[in-house]
């Protein structure tokens, strides 16, 4: 094995050398060639120096975090940390953050991050914010795409499992979660086995503020007790309509790999949710008691505020006559896709070996003919040909998710055969089909949630990567590929490792994001209440037990940075501002024996750490982040005392009070 | 520990080396951002003609401010705004009674052309590689200025500070 991997790097070396010498215009003759031509080589190689076309968001799986690559690279640029502390940044460490990772089950530092999603204007992906969902602890997040950090978390009541989410619609009005996990609503003490009918399946609609982002939850519908998979929002002319994939409609509660595979078709839910914003608007809804938190970061203030909100807005199916159907779909389908015509819904009929291809516009017209096959707690289910487009019959085995190119085809993911197979949605044809190395799970065009993909690239991201890599013990990283989707063939161009499990990502032109990127934060701006805005303001303080030392740092030192006076027995906030005002300067604070937080502070931020001295003694804190030719000089002392004892509270800076100036 | 001790030494050594390679993109960094908040001169990097060391006042430095002549009263009212500038951003490193981590401001104006002191603010990254009396403070003084993000504006009041010094 390994000398054939050998044998594959001295090829894959030699074609890149030769490459060297080709015209840069030549293409490479065949899928077939793969990453072993050189001209492939060529197409994803960024010189030293130059920049990738394209961000990917990819969903950090269960390390419950979002992670920023370059296309066609494969470099990671960025971890973002969202559901799960960071130890790199401080995140959910520090004071500043730990609120963010607040619930109503307590402080969850670990979280299952999922499908990230870009804002969009006008059916475009406009780079404002990638929101995305926690699975376990029902969650969804706002990430900036100026600063790439998480601005904002809030809780999804009544749910559980929350997985077909964190999707946008057009503009951005809403964002979804939806319940994958029926569970009773609201929870309640009873028998598991008497689930049928009696749990329920939240669908949630967060509203987005258009100018600051801030989420609220507008209305849950209530909807019967099914597992609700994946979810895309109509685009275009079926703008206004949300689409749920389900499973488990048997309802079954016990080994659902069995019973909850009966039903030879399940179903996608359609939703009109502009009818139900309608009803909504004009008082329609029950506020129903809950519990959830609100969190949200405060640019300024450089801090989170977490708030447990009280109720919900529960709408009934029933009480909305015309807003929910069921579209009956071949074997629990797993992706929910549109494509960006928003005339196709498609769905991946996990255990079908069957795409479902259902028409917006036959689905119009089978709502005013009624052209319905009975109903489900009430809900009218679309009879089967009155919706259906038509059957992609044995594309493939075990079909998972479907993106979409500007040219009519659809590029669909299927676990168990291992390949990417792109196949025209009007003609029902398979074009071209693509191993992919191993067991594929999401896919990802830049652009795909929208009603313009950008379809140079596409990623799929696959679950099982055994020997794609050098080996790293039973634990190995997980497998992302890259094609070339630009002409008839999908060319597959690179492997790149990436962290957790990716489920989905989002992608976008860099010119999008880049040129708004935030820089450096301006001090002028920063009102945290611990700020300092000059040496001349840093100081320390006790009150009581508590000592807080307000702290600057600029290449290379800190200020104050010889401490005297603590004492064994207090508390310690080190609020530490970093005065630097240039980009890509930050500093770091380690202090020994502090049993919260290191910290990383970027230019014009502040944050807080808290250390509860133990031992008597002369003890060092210095900067952790390479910041300057005196880095290692960039240190000071704290010197601790005995519990009760006399040493006065002094700090100094170079023998003197920090600022004075005489 | 004597291994990571090594490795320590080598990560110094390695980030010293990759922070003098590293000046090409502060240079770009720098001179991106001349292009919003500055007007700039056609060819705003263009080497001034190297003068000898002890010309100092004919220096004017590299950076988007050429040479110019300041009027002979100072401006108090803006040598007032310029204190404040340099009290929020420059006294981390910059005492008027004393060295701190830099020299005092105190008779700058006597002894710097007042081009290159703006410069010096505004383009500290390239005057300690490119100039030769800040390749000289360099050697003296070892700390690197902090480009701090002033505006062309925010330098010449602090400027105008300095004459009142």
């Amino acid at each position: 094995m390994k000398q054939l991997i050998n044998y594959f790097m001295v090829l894959a070396v030699i074609g890149f050398l030769a490459s060297c010498n080709q015209a840069p215009t030549k293409k490479s003759t065949s899928s077939k060639s793969g990453a072993l031509s050189g001209s492939v080589a060529e197409r994803v190689y960024v010189a030293p120096g130059e920049h990738d076309s394209h961000y990917a968001f990819i969903s950090g799986g269960f390390s419950g975090q979002l992670s920023v690559y370059g296309l066609p690279s494969g470099r990671l640029f960025r971890v973002v940390p969202v559901f799960s502390q960071d130890p790199e940044k401080g995140y959910g460490y520090n004071q500043e953050t730990k609120p963010m990772l607040m619930t109503s089950h307590g402080f969850v530092p670990w979280g299952d991050s999922h499908h990230p999603d870009i804002s969009q204007t006008n059916g475009t992906v406009d780079g404002r914010w990638v929101f995305i969902n926690e699975n376990n602890t029902p969650r969804i997040a706002r990430v900036s795409l100026k600063t790439f950090e998480t601005e904002e978390i809030i809780e999804i009541p009544n749910s559980a499992g929350n997985h077909s989410s964190s999707f946008v619609t057009e503009n951005t009005e809403y964002v979804v979660a939806g319940t994958r996990f029926a569970v009773p609503f609201p929870q309640r003490d009873m028998s598991i086995k008497d689930m049928k009918g009696n749990f329920k399946g939240a669908l949630t609609f967060l509203k987005v503020d258009p100018t600051t982002g801030h989420m609220s939850i507008a209305f849950q519908i209530k909807m019967p007790g099914f597992n609700y998979d994946l979810a895309h929002p109509g685009r275009g002319k079926s703008h206004g309509w949300f689409f749920f994939s389900t499973y488990n409609t048997e309802e079954a509660n016990s080994l659902l790999e069995v019973n909850a595979s009966q039903n030879d078709k399940d179903f996608i839910a359609a939703i009109n949710w502009k009818k139900i914003e309608e009803y909504v608007a004009n008082g329609g809804g029950k506020k129903v008691a809950a519990k959830y938190t609100h969190n949200l970061w405060h640019d300024n203030q450089h801090a989170t505020t977490s708030t447990m909100e009280k109720e919900v807005l529960v709408v009934e199916p029933k009480d909305v006559p015309g807003a929910i159907f069921f579209l009956p779909t071949a074997k629990s389908p797993h992706g929910c896709d549109v494509d960006p015509s928003g005339e196709y819904i498609i769905g991946n009929g996990k255990l079908a070996a069957a795409m479902t291809v259902h028409s917006f516009s036959k689905l119009q017209k089978a709502i005013e003919d009624k052209a319905f096959d009975g109903e489900k707690y009430g809900i009218p289910v679309v009879k089967f040909e009155a919706v259906n487009y038509g059957v992609l019959e044995n594309p493939g085995l075990g079909p998972l998710h479907t993106e979409f190119d500007t040219r009519g085809n659809a590029y669909t993911t299927f676990f168990i055969s291992s390949e990417v197979v792109k196949w025209n949605i009007k003609d029902l044809k398979v074009i071209d089909r693509h191993p992919v190395y191993y067991s594929v799970g999401h896919l990802m065009i830049p652009g795909g949630n929208s009603q313009h993909p950008d379809d140079k690239y596409l990623v799929a991201m696959n679950k099982i990567t055994k020997d794609r890599y050098l080996s790293t013990g039973p634990e190995v990283c997980q497998s992302a590929q890259l094609f070339d989707i630009s002409g008839e063939k999908m060319e597959l161009l690179l492997d790149f490792p990436t962290i957790g499990e990716p489920h989905y990502a989002a992608g976008i032109a860099a010119d999008k994001i880049e040129p708004k990127t935030t820089k450096i934060y301006k001090l002028e701006e920063n009102t945290h209440p611990y700020a300092v805005k000059s040496e001349a303001e840093t100081k320390v303080e006790r009150k009581g037990n508590e000592v807080h030392i307000y702290m600057s740092m600029i290449r290379s030192h800190f200020s104050p940075d010889n401490i005297e006076g603590v004492k064994v027995g207090d508390k310690v906030f080190f609020h530490v501002t970093n005065l630097e005002q240039d980009y890509d300067v930050p500093h770091g604070i380690a202090m020994i024996g502090a049993n919260t937080s290191e910290m990383l502070i970027m230019p014009g931020r502040t944050a807080t750490m808290i250390w509860e001295p133990k031992e008597v003694g002369v003890w060092p804190f210095y900067c952790t982040d390479f910041c300057s030719a005196l880095h290692q000089e960039m240190q000071g002392y704290i010197r601790v005392s005995p519990r009760g004892s006399n040493t006065p509270l002094t700090f100094t800076l170079d023998g003197d009070v920090p600022g004075q100036d005489e | 520990m004597q291994q990571k001790n090594l490795r320590t030494i080598a990560l110094t050594i390695l980030l010293s080396g990759s922070m003098i390679a590293c000046g090409g993109e502060n240079e770009k960094t720098s001179s991106s951002k001349e292009t919003t908040t500055v007007q700039q001169s056609p060819k705003p990097e263009t080497k001034p003609e190297t003068k000898p060391a002890s010309d100092d006042m004919s220096d004017i430095g590299v950076g988007p401010i050429k040479a110019f002549t300041l009027p002979a009263e100072i401006d108090q009212a803006m040598a007032a705004e310029g204190k404040k500038i340099f009290k929020a951003k420059c006294t981390a490193c910059h005492k008027v009674s004393k060295k701190f981590i830099g020299p005092s401001p105190k008779g700058i104006v006597n002894r710097r052309n007042p081009a290159w002191i703006m410069n010096m603010i505004l383009n500290p990254e390239k005057m300690v590689k490119e100039d030769p009396i800040a390749k000289a403070l360099l050697k003296k003084y070892s700390a690197p200025m902090a480009n701090q993000g002033l505006t062309e504006e925010d330098a010449r009041k602090v400027l105008e500070y300095f004459r009142t010094l």
